[in-house]
């Protein structure tokens, strides 16, 4: 498989920094209130892929996640579920039978995560064992030690075999963001993780700081418009890491909003990775719905 | 992705969304971007706070006084056509008395020490950033630019010339070395209505500084900000006389700028004033600054980050309405990026947000008069029936105030008028070039001289380019960035003088030679 692209289809253009910094601030002060908030926040609850990653994850810890991800607050049955919960690959069946005809997808992370430094072989296996135990879609890492060395071939074949293994599976290809460093390279990776074949572009692990931020979003937000533009097929964002307030989550959506426009709005193009984040939004609803604030105790603790 | 059962409304949404994807691809249609799908509710910005009289005087010795003129004349808010208020017509009397107030109030307040300037200088900063929501509220009703510039460019960038300038009354023995610096005396400026506070703040702050006193004419149709600034200057209880404002039309500064005790004048405004100004001048002991229109180009290169290459010309030409002296108003583009290039900011000039200025979510507000309305649509006309093709993105533009939508023409030659005359309004006028040396031949193909932008990833041609531009301020990679450290000013029909920065305040001294300073 390897040398199957030839290295002018990676190349990319250019990313000026400070520009970039300057249109995200920019779009930082936009103004969601009343109902565009309300429309918004529950747009963040639809695309997030309620999140656990640790040691420690044990089977009642993914159960209870599933509980959450499928019904948010329970008072609030016009709420909308999340729609994944995302796990570690051997606690993929008891997440898939916990949501089990609910809708809410069930989103495995693989290949190694969160380093990818093992066997290609392992790897793939790994992916197959996960989507048979199911998990309809698997967030796989690249392999930043190639993509840094300029080994861009190694990561592109990568990223098609492992779209390979995933069958019927969505992929979400993580560029982990906070290890490449610059502007450029996130732009590159998010080229190369498209042309592999990613359903998905997912900015980061969790596990490296800084995890996602704004304008790395952006940029990615802008290489699947353009690729969009110039193909006519359509590649989603995962916003992964880091993000913690509902005002934070609305800032995103003004990016996806004014980058890609409606056809991104919707959770089958853009998801957020998170796990506090869910609360907040779920605060501030309760804000909108009210006219005050509850107590943090009043929703549950996952 | 398994299908979903989601209850929430997007998941069903996304059905017909792939229908019509299928469709758009069976079609041969090219892809196409949809937006509006989520519409920010209204977000306007409180006007309750900004207290507005029905008349204002004449700011002259420290306070308020009537015009001996005994005339008014109304501002209006350019986004409803109401009026907002009164301010007094002054006449040759009034100007006369506001020279006198500054003339006597000369002595005192160069006399103090730098060190003590500067206290008022930093007071009047400070009080213009607590005020600050207040004077951006009042700036967008005057003006019609929207509350997101006002907040973030306007006001900020006003104060901040006061705190840069604090910072060197104390220190212009250092400034010019050998040398003593000494005030010019009675300045009289003239400011224009695009960005009025900020340009009051341009011109009093360095005055002030080097230790003249000051007679400004704010513009007529845009005066209030200015007048509110006297205000701040009375709660910094600035000596009474340092600082006179003085509105009025073309009349009143005709008549300030003939005032035989006036040691200096300094215009920012249009090439035609400015040269009427030169003119009444002439032959008298008094210093001249202009700062005057422009026709700044944008260089765009193949390798440049398009992206955000798209931003900088967005902002360069639309931002403020493309009221700007320094608007990017020319656009350059390499040939072999040019139709991709377009495109882009079609798409992105799409989705500019035009409408009421207090909104938050705005990005672009109303023309500041039907006059300036007239001219845009004028010359819009003319590059029409010249052949240029001109794309306007659709906004639904308000039925009441002054309302011009984002405008460019492409297919724009040399000896077109769009891409030679100041439009200084929201139109942008796009050529190519294939090789470098074009790029600045065409560039340079202007009688202005004001500013330019170059946009490419290779720090050599940058630097090829900038020693090339005939323009006084040259943007690399960025367009319509301000400082209080930056000298500002232009070539040719683009006047002379510099403002901000260490050679701005050159303009408000006299130099003696051979004297040591204290």
């Amino acid at each position: 498989m390897s040398g199957s692209l030839s290295p002018t289809e990676f190349r990319v253009p250019p990313v000026d920094a400070v520009a970039l910094e300057t249109r995200c601030a920019d779009l930082a002060t936009r103004s969601i209130k009343k109902a565009a908030k309300v429309q918004g926040l529950k747009l963040a609850i639809a695309m997030m892929d309620l999140t656990t990653l640790e040691g420690m994850d044990s089977p009642g810890k993914v159960r209870q996640l599933c509980q959450k991800a499928m019904r948010p607050l329970p008072s609030r049955p016009d709420l909308p579920s999340c729609a994944a919960v995302c796990v570690y690959p051997d606690l993929v069946k008891i997440a898939a039978n916990a949501v089990a005809g609910s809708g809410v997808q069930v989103a495995s992370v693989a290949t190694g995560f969160p380093a990818g430094r093992t066997d290609r072989r392992t790897k793939l296996r790994e992916v197959e064992l996960a989507v048979k135990a199911g998990a309809s879609e698997i967030d796989m890492v690249i392999d930043r030690g190639a993509f840094l060395s300029g080994r861009y071939g190694v990561v592109y074949d990568e990223v098609c075999a492992v779209k390979e293994a995933c069958g019927e599976a969505h992929l979400k290809v993580i560029l982990e963001t906070g290890e490449l460093k610059t502007y450029d390279n996130v732009r590159r990776a998010s080229r190369i993780a498209i042309l592999g074949g990613a359903d998905f572009i997912k900015t980061s692990t969790g596990k490296v700081s800084p995890a996602s931020t704004r304008p790395v979003v952006l940029l990615m937000l802008e290489a699947v418009r353009d690729h969009y533009l110039e193909t006519g097929k359509m590649v989603g964002v995962k916003a992964a890491g880091g993000i913690r307030s509902a005002k934070d989550a609305l800032r995103y959506l003004v990016l996806v909003a004014e980058t890609c426009g409606d056809a991104w709005l919707t959770p089958e193009w853009f998801r957020f990775g998170a796990s506090s984040l869910l609360n907040d939004v779920l605060m501030q609803l309760e804000k909108q719905r009210t006219g005050s604030y509850q107590r943090s105790t009043d929703f549950s603790t996952d | 992705m398994a299908k979903t059962e989601n209850q929430n409304p997007a998941a069903q949404k996304k059905v017909t969304k792939k229908v019509t994807k299928k469709v758009a691809k069976k079609s041969l249609g090219q892809p196409e971007l949809k937006f509006g799908g989520w519409q920010y509710a209204s977000a306007p910005e409180g006007t309750d706070h900004v207290a507005i009289e029905d008349r204002y005087g004449l700011f002259i010795n420290g306070e308020f006084v009537r015009p001996k003129s005994g005339k008014y004349f109304a501002t209006i808010n350019p986004a409803t056509e109401k009026k907002i208020s009164e301010v007094a017509q002054a006449n040759g009397k009034d100007v006369d008395r506001a020279v006198q107030a500054a003339n006597k109030a000369l002595p005192g307040w160069r006399k103090l020490s730098g060190d003590d300037r500067a206290r008022y200088l930093f007071r009047i900063a400070r009080i213009l950033l607590e005020r600050a929501r207040e004077f951006a509220v009042l700036e967008t009703l005057d003006n019609g630019k929207p509350i997101k510039e006002t907040r973030d460019v306007d006001v900020p960038l006003a104060a901040q010339h006061f705190f840069y300038h604090a910072g060197w009354a104390d220190k212009l023995g250092l400034l010019f070395p050998g040398e003593l610096p000494e005030p010019v005396g009675v300045v009289g400026q003239i400011i224009p209505w695009n960005f009025p506070l900020l340009m009051a703040a341009w011109k009093i702050a360095p005055a002030l500084a080097a230790g003249n006193t000051v007679v400004i004419k704010p513009a007529e149709t845009s005066p209030l900000t200015a007048l509110r600034l006297c205000e701040v200057f009375a709660q910094a209880e600035l000596p009474a006389g340092v600082v006179n404002v003085i509105t009025g039309d073309g009349a009143t500064g005709q008549a300030l700028v003939r005032h035989p005790d006036l040691n200096k004048v300094a215009f920012t405004g249009s090439t035609d004033v400015g040269k009427e100004i030169q003119k009444a001048v002439a032959g008298r002991k008094v210093d001249l600054t202009l700062e005057l229109g422009g026709k700044a180009a944008h260089l765009v290169f193949e390798d440049a980050a398009l992206d955000q290459a798209v931003e900088g010309v967005v902002r360069g030409i639309f931002f403020n309405q493309g009221h700007v002296c320094c608007a990017g108003s020319r656009l350059l583009v390499q040939e072999s990026v040019h139709d991709l290039f377009v495109r882009k900011l079609q798409r992105r000039m799409a989705r500019i947000r035009v409408g009421d200025p207090l909104d938050k979510n705005t990005d672009m507000g109303a023309i500041h008069s039907a006059e300036q309305l007239q001219r845009i649509q004028g010359l819009v006309q003319a590059g029409v029936d010249e052949g240029a093709v001109l794309f306007q993105a659709k906004a639904a533009l308000p039925k009441k105030g002054f309302w011009f939508a984002p405008s460019m023409f492409t297919g724009v030659t040399q000896s077109h008028r769009v891409a030679r005359e100041e439009i200084f309004g929201p139109v942008l006028s796009v050529s190519t070039f294939r090789t470098p040396e074009e790029a600045v031949v065409k560039a340079n193909d202007t009688s202005y001289g004001l500013s330019a932008g170059i946009w490419t990833d290779k720090g050599a041609r940058i630097l090829w380019l900038a020693s090339r531009m005939r323009a006084g301020v040259v943007w690399n990679n960025t367009f319509n960035r301000f400082d209080a450290a930056s000298p500002f000013g232009g070539y040719q029909e683009s006047g002379f003088g510099r403002e901000g920065g260490r050679q701005g305040l050159r303009a408000y001294v006299k130099l003696r030679s051979g004297l040591l300073p204290g």
